[in-house]
């Protein structure tokens, strides 16, 4: 964990209102692991603004990567950035998902919660398929980036402009029909909105397998400290304690996650 | 920010007695924006603070509010974290052993539901290696059974002081709540019952609403406002409450740099605790000293004790 101040290298437009934001940040994009966050403070806004957390979308050669959309004044105003401006940011921060999956490996993600994803999949120990859901084609990112891993992606939109019309878990339940069918054994990894994560969660406990679901909190301090950002747990005794998604997560597996 | 450890620049005394709790300089930070120190430890040196105040601890492990537990708003942010804690004792196996480590006087901020468990925690406390004094939490806007339900009545304070003053040989230190008529009736009310130190300002009760949904946007609905907005009417309090106070002062509200931190040792606190600033940038305490350390060569003061209490009038 360190704070640093990044230089921007660049923004790239991706789909209307989504952005990937490319700054120079060597030590943090060493250290970084697929599922950590970082928590940057966007210059421009008020002294007093609060950091805003990223999943990490990629890290590599010095550098670090952020998918974000504009959504509110903190994303707006880290969308006027230009190449050679400087932030601060604190990272990398949370645990990250487990890179040796029991079974194959089938990422499942929502509108930008495919971010973490797309690190994940360039580091896994073994490719699987990826499933891409979002409201309409404008919220599916980053295929072509799973796709030059050589990984086959499916999409799911809920207006049928891209892909299949519908919601993604329609994508994972014929995923796992059909790997129940070839005898083979799943292990779930999934980022987007909560009854997103939820409806997978509740899919790899009925199947028996296992499900990374990476939560999405509102956060304050990003290290622990503060407990803003907590989430009912329960461990494998049945025994209850409170999570920070910051520091104990932001990846739970879906049976401890108490919703 | 890699923070740079300045060189001491000459014979200045940054050394503080707050009450019986010995800092080496005036900075520690505020109850529940440091975690326990450990948390903030990779990010900042916490040997250099003058003192570490940690979470508001009470006899039993505590959930705290459900969410949304915060919201940002203008010149700051709206928490009602509510308390969450791990319980005196689970606070000392869990927690204290960083503490002790890092050489650093530990304020623990202890709260309860009745003067019995205040005082249980400050008997149980006593007898925890390390911990250089309480800070009574009297104050919290955001537990209906605790807190601010003791800070808002003088006798209801003195009571309380007394009784976990019976407890305790430690330095005590209530934090007395903003929203009172005067705060030199509750300063008297403290240091008669046998306060050795008073910390101010606690949060300001503070509603927000959704707009949109028409519902407050806290599970808790009231929070309480912290941050850069709060900073005049802390340094107002502190001012007033310094005319009354015989005890020293330890100010918080809306320290984001140096600047907040000298007006409060102007108006009369003998320390400064950083707060909200922590979230935003971790590195401020630190900051914050070494402004200090600067500001009393500038001004050719041999020690931040001739800074306290220096206001000008007239």
């Amino acid at each position: 964990m360190m704070d640093v101040a990044s230089k921007v290298l660049r923004q790239v437009p991706l789909t209307a209102g989504y952005w990937l934001l490319e700054l120079e940040a060597p030590a943090l994009a060493e250290q970084a692991f697929p599922g950590q966050f970082v928590h940057v403070r966007v210059p421009g806004l008020e002294q007093v603004s609060l950091r805003r957390p990223f999943s990490i979308f990629g890290a590599k050669d010095g550098v670090l990567k952020i998918l974000y959309k504009t959504v509110g004044r903190g994303t707006e105003q880290m969308n006027r950035l230009i190449p050679g401006n400087i932030l601060q940011v604190i990272g990398p921060l949370g645990n990250g998902f487990p890179l040796e999956p029991k079974g194959v490996p089938v990422l499942v993600g929502g509108g930008y919660g495919v971010a973490p994803l797309c690190f994940l999949a360039s580091r896994l120990s073994r490719p699987g398929v990826v499933l891409a859901g979002g409201r309409t084609a404008d919220d599916v990112l980053a295929i072509e980036q799973f796709e030059s891993l050589g990984w086959p992606a499916r999409v799911a939109t809920q207006d049928g402009s891209r892909g299949e019309r519908g919601l993604v878990t329609v994508l994972l339940d014929r995923e796992l029909e059909r790997l129940k069918e070839r005898g083979e054994q799943a292990e779930l990894y999934a980022c987007g909105p909560d009854g997103m994560l939820r409806a997978v969660g509740a899919r790899a406990i009925a199947v028996g397998c296992r499900g990374w679901i990476s939560l999405d909190k509102h956060m304050v301090c990003g290290v622990g400290a503060c407990l803003a950002c907590v989430q009912n747990l329960k461990r494998e005794d049945g025994t209850m304690w409170i999570g920070r998604v910051c520091h104990d997560g932001p990846i739970f597996e879906a049976r401890e996650i108490v919703w | 920010m890699e923070h740079v450890k300045q060189q001491p620049m000459r014979n200045v005394d940054l050394s503080v007695d707050l009450g019986g709790i010995r800092m080496k300089n005036p900075v520690t930070v505020a109850s529940g924006t440091f975690g326990y120190g450990q948390e903030y430890a990779e990010l900042i040196d916490v040997t250099r603070l003058g003192a570490i105040t940690v979470k508001g601890i009470r006899l039993q492990a505590w959930p705290g509010n459900p969410l949304p537990r915060h919201v940002e708003v203008s010149g700051g942010m709206v928490n009602a974290i509510g308390l969450q804690g791990p319980g005196v004792d689970g606070f000392a196996r869990d927690y204290m052993p960083f503490l002790r480590g890092a050489q650093v006087p530990v304020i623990v901020n202890i709260w309860g539901t009745s003067e019995d468990e205040y005082a249980e925690v400050a008997r149980r406390l006593s007898d925890v290696e390390g911990v250089a004094g309480l800070e009574l939490n009297i104050s919290c806007p955001n537990v209906k059974e605790g807190g601010h339900a003791f800070g808002t009545d003088p006798r209801t304070v003195a009571s309380l002081v007394a009784a976990v003053r019976r407890a305790t040989r430690l330095p005590l230190m209530p934090k007395l709540a903003p929203n009172v008529p005067d705060i030199r009736v509750f300063v008297r009310a403290a240091q008669e019952a046998g306060a050795d130190a008073l910390a101010l300002i606690n949060t300001l009760p503070a509603i927000v609403i959704d707009i949109e949904t028409r519902r407050p946007v806290l599970a808790n609905k009231v929070g309480g406002l912290s941050g850069l907005a709060i900073h005049p009417v802390a340094v107002k309090l502190v001012w007033e409450a310094a005319q009354a106070a015989r005890v020293p002062l330890l100010a918080m509200g809306g320290i984001m740099g140096p600047e907040q931190a000298i007006e409060f040792l102007i108006v009369g606190a003998t320390a400064v605790a950083v707060g909200t600033a922590n979230f935003i940038d971790p590195s401020t305490p630190l900051r914050v000293l070494d402004g200090i350390e600067a500001y009393l060569v500038k001004h050719g003061m041999r020690s931040v004790k001739d800074l306290s209490g220096s206001l000008v009038c007239g």
